[in-house]
């Protein structure tokens, strides 16, 4: 009904739809304008990290010339934009490859990573808050805004670890640290990257259930956060329609309680928790930073930290981008499906 | 044996009926009654006081880190590394031979230290930038909070790590970082509040009187956002808390040997195996701690504004 509603009024969903986008657009040129700064003011000279310190004056004096360092700083800024646009990240001190062929490399092991989490998150998380928010004021609500709490406060670097010192170390449960065994590893033809993915496709079912065993401690230590948030918002959202005089209507026609819960109450919750999963999705994909370092897991937060401490400015920053653009892009997306879904948020 | 308890009692009640009088006398007594009033729901809230509890507890820890400690928690005493807890050392010692229970203590202050200086730096710039924007309006409105709205859709922890990695890794510049990447909901908030302060009766009377902008800013309209501005800094505590710790894990904020509780689980973390407790001990302190902070903010927004105590 509320889709047939935004495509009755095209001018509507155009305006929310260039709303959107303005926004994405300034977002962009402030993401990209802090990220030129930050390439700036790092205390390091671009230059020696080029030609190195014993380099003469004239050959320094040149290549800063090159590198565009004599021009007014709009200007700097401007070629930088134009790289960017371009796909251009620059090279890698490091690799000496360029940036953005590494970050795809390492980006694949983030993504599956957040989004088994962000999936855990939704399939726990949202039963947890119907749950609390039907049985409010028992214990169930206590034992879910305590979990919740719990979540919320936790070190996930420090739960990581004291995880694998449980679940690997000791009762050897799961796989250690890593995407996999290490005579596992190279089997499997790279196909998306993904290797639960790629394991499937190529019959090596050994292979996928050694991913799976690697996998899901940390993207159950992941979840943490995503699933206390989840739970909570999903329990305010259904607290607010199950206060609804249409509830109680339902529940006058006799329509059973599980029929008024899930059919009536939590599909009108459905759309809010768009934005709320699109949010959790996004701040995993970038708080995967930690867990990854725990893990030894070879993702996008691992190769921005390795390149920090081997000074690989353009790395570093190319990896902030790239994760900058993913985040605001997730989070401008479930914002727009949102305005466009729900007539109430297009005032 | 009761008569004496009645005679103790008059004083009690007389300061009862003065917080509780339906008609306060003067401005300072309706300000009381105000405090009392949220104080007596707030204690009636088992997890805000858990909260509360928590958070003093660890003020008094850094306040009385000289007297409740050993030693700074610096000095190495090698002959004593990776003992394990006994009645001298509670928590053990670390891989430098220093007693875990006076680290933890010391760390206190450097948490303390953390979520003040952010605080500072945060509440004014918020303050700031909101209520020049809810109050003047017009294009300074619209310029200022398309800022706020860029800084509010960046990736906080990503962002911290470029400008760590610019700044160079370090206590204050970690402050500096998570600061430049949590002030942007506070400008929100405090404009949403002089949105419906610049309307108000008493700001005409003041501009009607000729107040300049910036009097009726500073003496009007800031002491009245102040308010929402704390509840939302308290229950942001332990994000910053968790953020500067995990930057000190990742080696980026406080350098050993500080006692920064994230720095010390990282550096303890190569004897997770066999001597557990090195790195177990500081992150329990980070999450006790930020527990309390959460459950404080949590009780403190039930008090203030009901109707969000879902």
């Amino acid at each position: 009904m509320s889709i047939a509603n935004a495509a009755g009024r095209p001018r509507a969903a155009a305006r929310i739809v260039g709303g959107v986008g303005f926004t994405l657009l300034l977002t962009f040129i402030g993401l990209t304008a802090v990220t030129f700064v930050i390439g700036r003011v790092m205390p390091a000279d671009p230059v020696l990290a080029v030609v190195g310190d014993r380099a003469p004056q004239d050959v320094y004096d040149l290549v800063y010339r090159q590198m565009g360092l004599d021009r007014p700083l709009y200007e700097q800024y401007w070629r930088y934009l134009e790289q960017l646009s371009r796909g251009d990240l620059g090279t890698s001190i490091m690799t000496a490859r360029p940036v953005l062929d590494d970050l795809i490399r390492f980006f694949p092991a983030t993504l599956e990573l957040a989004t088994i989490a962000t999936v855990l998150g939704v399939f726990l998380g949202i039963p947890m808050g119907v749950l609390a928010a039907v049985r409010q004021g028992q214990w169930p609500d206590h034992v879910v805004r305590v979990l919740g709490l719990i979540g919320y406060s936790m070190p996930i670097f420090w739960l990581g670890m004291v995880a694998l010192l449980v679940f690997y170390a000791n009762l050897d449960w799961v796989g250690g640290p890593g995407r996999i065994d290490v005579f596992h590893d190279g089997i499997v033809e790279p196909v998306t990257g993904l290797i639960l993915v790629d394991a499937a496709l190529a019959g090596e079912w050994e292979i996928f259930d050694n991913a799976v065993s690697h996998l899901i401690l940390p993207s159950l230590v992941l979840a943490t956060f995503a699933l206390a948030y989840i739970a909570r918002m999903t329990r305010s959202f259904m607290l607010d329609q199950l206060n609804q005089e249409y509830v109680l209507t339902a529940r006058v026609k006799g329509v059973s309680e599980p029929a008024v819960i899930w059919r009536h109450a939590f599909r009108n919750v459905l759309v809010q928790l768009i934005t709320i999963i699109g949010l959790t999705y996004a701040s995993l994909l970038e708080g995967s930073v930690l867990t990854e370092t725990v893990f030894s897991w070879p993702g996008i937060g691992q190769y921005i930290t390795t390149s920090l401490f081997n000074g690989d400015m353009p790395a570093v920053l190319g990896g902030t981008i790239v994760v900058g653009v993913c985040f605001v892009g997730i989070n401008m997306f479930s914002d727009l499906l949102y305005r466009l879904v729900d007539p109430r948020a297009r005032a | 044996m009761s008569a004496d308890t009645h005679q103790e009692r008059p004083p009690r009640t007389g300061l009862r009926t003065w917080l509780l009088s339906d008609t306060p006398a003067s401005v300072a007594q309706a300000r009381c009654q105000r405090f009392y009033l949220a104080w007596l729901a707030f204690r009636s809230n088992p997890i805000a006081m858990t909260g509360l509890g928590i958070v003093a507890a660890l003020v008094l820890m850094a306040i009385l880190a000289p007297w409740i400690t050993n030693g700074s928690g610096l000095e190495p005493e090698l002959g004593n590394r990776l003992q394990g807890a006994s009645a001298e050392h509670w928590f053990g010692t670390d891989q430098l031979g220093r007693d875990l229970r006076d680290r933890v203590i010391w760390g206190s202050r450097i948490t303390l230290y953390i979520v003040g200086l952010v605080g500072i730096i945060v509440v004014p710039v918020g303050l700031l930038i909101g209520t020049v924007a809810g109050y003047v309006g017009g294009v300074v409105d619209n310029v200022l909070m398309r800022i706020t709205d860029v800084f509010l859709a960046f990736p906080r922890l990503i962002l911290a790590l470029a400008l760590v990695a610019a700044l160079g890794p370090g206590l204050e510049n970690a402050i500096l970082a998570i600061a430049l990447t949590t002030w942007s909901p506070y400008a929100r908030i405090a404009r949403a509040e002089a949105l419906t302060i610049r309307n108000s009766e008493f700001i005409l009377a003041a501009q009607v009187q000729g107040a300049s902008t910036i009097g009726i800013l500073y003496r009007h309209v800031m002491p009245l956002c102040v308010s929402s501005v704390i509840v939302r800094l308290t229950l942001d505590m332990a994000g910053i808390i968790l953020t500067a710790a995990g930057l000190g894990f990742l080696g980026l904020g406080a350098q050993p040997p500080t006692p920064e509780w994230g720095a010390m689980i990282s550096t303890g973390r190569q004897y997770l195996l066999d001597q557990w407790w090195v790195p177990t001990v500081p992150g329990i302190a980070i999450f006790v701690v930020s527990l309390g902070f959460n459950l404080l903010g949590d009780g403190l927004r039930d008090v203030l504004d009901p109707k969000s105590g879902r």
